[in-house]
């Protein structure tokens, strides 16, 4: 014993306790950095970077008994930078010179997308409680002690060791090598650097395969930190470790490791010092109770809305940037008067087809379906208002539409209000809530705000989700948070038709409102924002008050829709329907498909309904051989399939930013009116297509 | 002789947007050419062109008998062509030694970066003052200045100059064209982007007049001020394309 006091031994345990979690933070903070210097990528994908090669190391010494060093070498030497590589020449070379918002948005779509496709390749599947091993023989088992009051683990220690030797490695390969130099050239301005005479896209593969490899080696050395070895663990220690690499800004090492280990540290006094105080001092008991998990979100959104580096954080522009074309104007726009004319009652007739065949042929299963599909359309138009109008990117949606669901249950639970009306002040309130807090964030930037609305949407699942009268406590785990079908008066929408005729009107008027804000003088504003923020304030437009109001919007609609679902199922499922993750899902569906359009929320929210249950289940197959019987044997497909697909989609972002929806309407558009134009002319030759001739390819 | 750089009914643009209408234009070595005209009209879309950074949607770009219609622009950079943007031409975020070294590294060797260097800060000793600063951070003639000590280091071939003036003290824009005139006794061939029609006709031995994204005149730049002038005032000059 060499503390005096107990206060100095439980200070000096929390500060070595607090170290190799610190370690894993400042590890990955430094992947973070690297990452982010390398490729201009805030790169969330990293742990589902570093789950693949965690997965494959953990196979291939669990399942397929090999030997430590082949195994580190085929999962982190070369299946991370072949990863890499792959990303690199599919996605990411095509999104050198967005924004790093897109790039954000295509990280989350990986990060959804790539466990699944790991898991389905390899056939691997976590099994619970199966510890995974380390790359140091007994590094769980042998322990030392060096200061007599915490003993420190060989994969504890061997994490410490690597954080500050990557540290100082990446920190030397940046300041003295060529390459370092060329790898942060080309995050600036990719076609300054080949100006120089340097092939950008080599670099920028060396950058990917590089972070790739350090993902991968943190992942496994991370694994032992996991009971189970999941995908969602590696993603929430991602989030944890942001505000290590907040602290240096993205861009300094040194700031990433102490920033990595200062977390640590403090979530171990935390740990250690607010129990014995909460005993103490009883007014600290719910603080102790229900902040603690949440520490590590507070202390991300804390540094994020107070620390100035991060808040005075402005994206590089590639001065090269007027070589890319601008952005396309909506589709809607663009065609023709007779053209849309014929759009509009091909939609009405569509329409009232499917509505009739919904309404006279489907079983209760398909109505479900369907149902769930229009609500979530209306939930996706939030994301049309904050993303696709107002450029922000917002990962909290799930947590607005949570409380809208949460308030129409504690509302009806608790004083028996009307549900449309608990729905009402749901949506209400999700709407204050997201003006709320909008309000500390208003003046962060880019990739920011995501990571400030992330960590919201973290707080809310670890603490606000137990609170008694939020999701219901220990009521709740009994009986579920039970939401009943709302009724006017004689008409009882507990019918799963009348409420589906519900679910429509809704959409529509929610549909109406979002154009309305478009078109009008909320959307001319939020795009001038988007265009030019200084530009805009020039004129007297307030970009935080915009910001506020954006949302607030989008909050009011996700927090409806939210309600909306929870009516539907009768019951708020929040872990099912509305967590952090399900929202990065939402999130990459609707950008992928298009955010600018209600048609891309509309798709989006048939294609996250529907998918499964018509394309993996077979269900198509069904109804074209005329029998569920016939299905093929293939089906039904894993439903990750659906995860791989949808986050797969982002490649299609990357190549069509407005979404997929709009470039396939331009397309449509395109020939409908070549087509118009040989038949009001028979002889004339066709008109080109499209009416300028595309750019060609680059030849490296 | 073979033109160092031609273009040859080169027609280009912005997605939609066409910038360039079957253009024709050809530096011969050691030849300085001025492309004048007024605001829009496409001239630092041709520059881009003539150094990859777009690739015409019709129409050839060659450089010594070489056809590189389609190729990366580092490609343009290692045969000899060097590209001074409009703007900022230099990284922000790394430092005046950075962006020294980056190119350096890149054509003088690892061995010729450190000699390089000291070439360039004894030319331009303002820099060497400014060696550990963010480049970001420099005025607008200090950066023109840091651009201009990348490219004087090691003359290249061909320097397409866009509008190198743009935003400059009139001072300094002396400086800059007086280190332009020393490039080009040094042998290396200009295309001077510009607006400053003086500037530019007394370095250049010829001058070629765009509008509306066509080439709508060309000659020598001896006596061509006042003609330049009304043709870039006056739309209906009325004469042919000269390709």
């Amino acid at each position: 014993m060499i503390f005096a006091s107990a206060l100095g031994e439980d200070l000096a345990r929390a500060l070595l306790q607090g170290m190799p979690p610190g370690a894993v933070y400042a590890l990955i903070a430094i992947g973070f950095v690297l990452a982010y210097k390398t490729s201009g990528v805030f790169n969330l994908a990293f742990g589902a970077q570093a789950y693949v090669s965690a997965a494959l190391y953990f196979q291939a010494r669990q399942e397929w008994d090999w030997g430590i060093l082949p195994a580190l070498l085929v999962s982190v030497f070369l299946l991370a930078p072949a990863l890499g590589l792959i990303l690199e020449r599919l996605i990411f070379r095509h999104l050198r010179t967005s924004s790093s918002v897109a790039k954000l948005v295509v990280a989350i779509g990986l990060t959804v997308a790539i466990p699944s496709l790991f898991d389905v390749v390899v056939g691997f599947s976590p099994v619970a409680g199966q510890t995974p091993t380390g790359i140091i023989p007994g590094g769980a088992n042998v322990f030392y002690q060096p200061f007599g009051v915490y003993a420190f683990s060989r994969d504890e220690l061997m994490a410490m060791g690597l954080a500050v030797v990557a540290m100082l490695g990446l920190a030397a390969l940046f300041r003295f090598s060529a390459i370092g130099l060329q790898m942060r050239a080309v995050v600036e301005s990719p076609r300054m650097t080949e100006l120089n005479g340097i092939q950008a896209d080599r670099v920028s593969a060396f950058s990917w395969a590089l972070s790739s490899v350090f993902a991968g080696l943190a992942g496994v050395l991370i694994a032992p930190r996991f009971n189970t070895l999941a995908a969602p663990d590696f993603f929430n220690l991602v989030v944890v470790a942001i505000a290590a690499a907040a602290v240096g800004r993205l861009m300094s090492l040194p700031r990433a490791l102490a920033g990595g280990l200062g977390l640590g540290v403090f979530i171990a006094l935390a740990n250690t010092f607010l129990p014995a105080w909460a005993e103490a001092h009883p007014i600290l008991a719910p603080i102790q109770e229900n902040v603690a998990p949440a520490v590590p979100f507070l202390v991300l959104f804390a540094l994020l809305v107070l620390w100035p580096a991060v808040r005075t954080t402005k994206e590089q522009a590639d001065p090269l940037s007027g070589v890319d074309p601008p952005p396309p104007s909506l589709a809607s726009r663009e065609r023709s008067s007779g053209l849309t004319v014929a759009t509009r009652v091909f939609a009405v007739v569509f329409f009232l087809t499917v509505g009739f065949v919904v309404f006279t042929r489907a079983d209760v299963n398909w109505l479900f379906l369907i149902t769930q599909s229009v609500i979530l359309s209306t939930i996706f138009l939030s994301i049309t208002v904050i993303t696709g109008l107002a450029g922000q990117i917002s990962l909290c949606q799930g947590t607005f539409a949570a409380i809208g669901g949460f308030t129409v249950f504690q509302l009806s639970d608790r004083y028996g209000t009307s549900a449309l009306v608990a729905a009402l002040i749901g949506a209400v309130v999700a709407s204050a809530c997201g003006a709320l807090l909008s309000l500390p964030i208003r003046r962060l930037g880019g990739v920011w705000v995501a990571i400030a609305t992330l960590a919201f949407a973290f707080f809310f699942d670890a603490v606000m989700v137990k609170l008694p009268w939020v999701g219901g406590g220990g009521t709740s785990l009994l009986q579920g948070t039970r939401v009943p079908r709302p009724t006017i008066g004689p008409w009882d929408l507990g019918d799963d038709k009348a409420f589906l005729v519900l679910a429509l009107v809704v959409f529509v008027i929610t549909s109406l409102a979002v154009i309305q804000i478009r078109e009008g003088t909320i959307g001319r504003t939020l795009r001038a924002l988007r265009g030019s923020e200084l530009a805009s304030q020039s004129i007297g437009i307030s970009p935080a008050r915009s910001r506020v109001l954006a949302f607030a919007l989008s909050g009011f609609i996700a927090g409806i829709g939210g309600a909306m679902l929870s009516m539907q199922q009768e019951n708020v499922n929040y872990t099912l329907n509305f967590s952090p993750f399900a929202a990065l899902f939402w999130l990459v569906l609707v950008v992928s498909l298009g955010s600018r359009t209600v048609e891309g929320a509309a798709q989006a929210g048939a294609a996250y309904a529907l998918f499964e249950a018509i394309v993996l289940r077979g269900a198509v197959f069904g109804w074209i051989l005329r029998s569920a019987d016939r299905i093929p044997g293939i089906f039904p497909i894993s439903p990750k399939w659906r995860f791989i697909i949808f986050g797969l989609g982002t490649i299609q972002f990357a190549r069509h930013p407005e979404g997929l929806v709009e470039f396939n309407t331009r397309r449509a558009h395109r020939r409908t009116e070549a087509l118009l134009a040989r038949l009001r002319r028979p002889g004339a030759a066709p008109p080109p297509e499209p009416d300028v001739p595309e750019a060609k390819e680059v030849v490296p | 002789m073979t033109p160092i750089l031609e273009l040859r009914n080169v027609s280009a643009g912005y997605g939609p947007f066409h910038a360039l209408f079957d253009v024709c234009l050809s530096v011969q070595p050691g030849e300085a050419v001025a492309l004048l005209g007024a605001n829009g009209v496409g001239k630092t879309t041709l520059a881009r062109a003539a150094t990859g950074l777009i690739v015409p949607t019709e129409g050839s770009v060659w450089v010594d008998g070489v056809d590189m219609t389609g190729v990366a622009p580092f490609r343009f950079a290692r045969a000899g062509v060097a590209h001074a943007p409009e703007g900022r031409s230099v990284f922000a975020t790394l430092t005046v030694e950075e962006n020294l070294r980056l190119s350096f590294r890149q054509s003088k060797g690892r061995r010729g970066v450190g000699a390089a260097l000291d070439q360039a800060f004894s030319q331009f000793p303002l820099l060497a003052r400014r060696r550990p600063m963010l480049a970001g951070n420099l005025s607008g003639g200090e950066q023109r200045m840091l651009s201009m000590a990348r490219v004087l280091v090691e003359a290249p071939r061909l320097l397409v100059a866009d509008e190198l003036s743009l935003g400059l003290a009139p001072i300094i824009v002396d400086e800059i064209y007086h280190d332009l005139a020393r490039l080009r006794s040094e042998g290396t061939a200009l295309l001077i982007v510009e607006q400053r029609i003086s500037h530019a006709l007394a370095l250049c031995d010829r001058v070629v007049l765009l509008e509306h994204g066509t080439v709508i005149w060309e000659g020598p730049t001896d006596g061509a001020e006042a003609r330049v002038v009304a043709k870039i005032f006056d739309h209906s000059a009325g004469e042919e394309p000269p390709c």
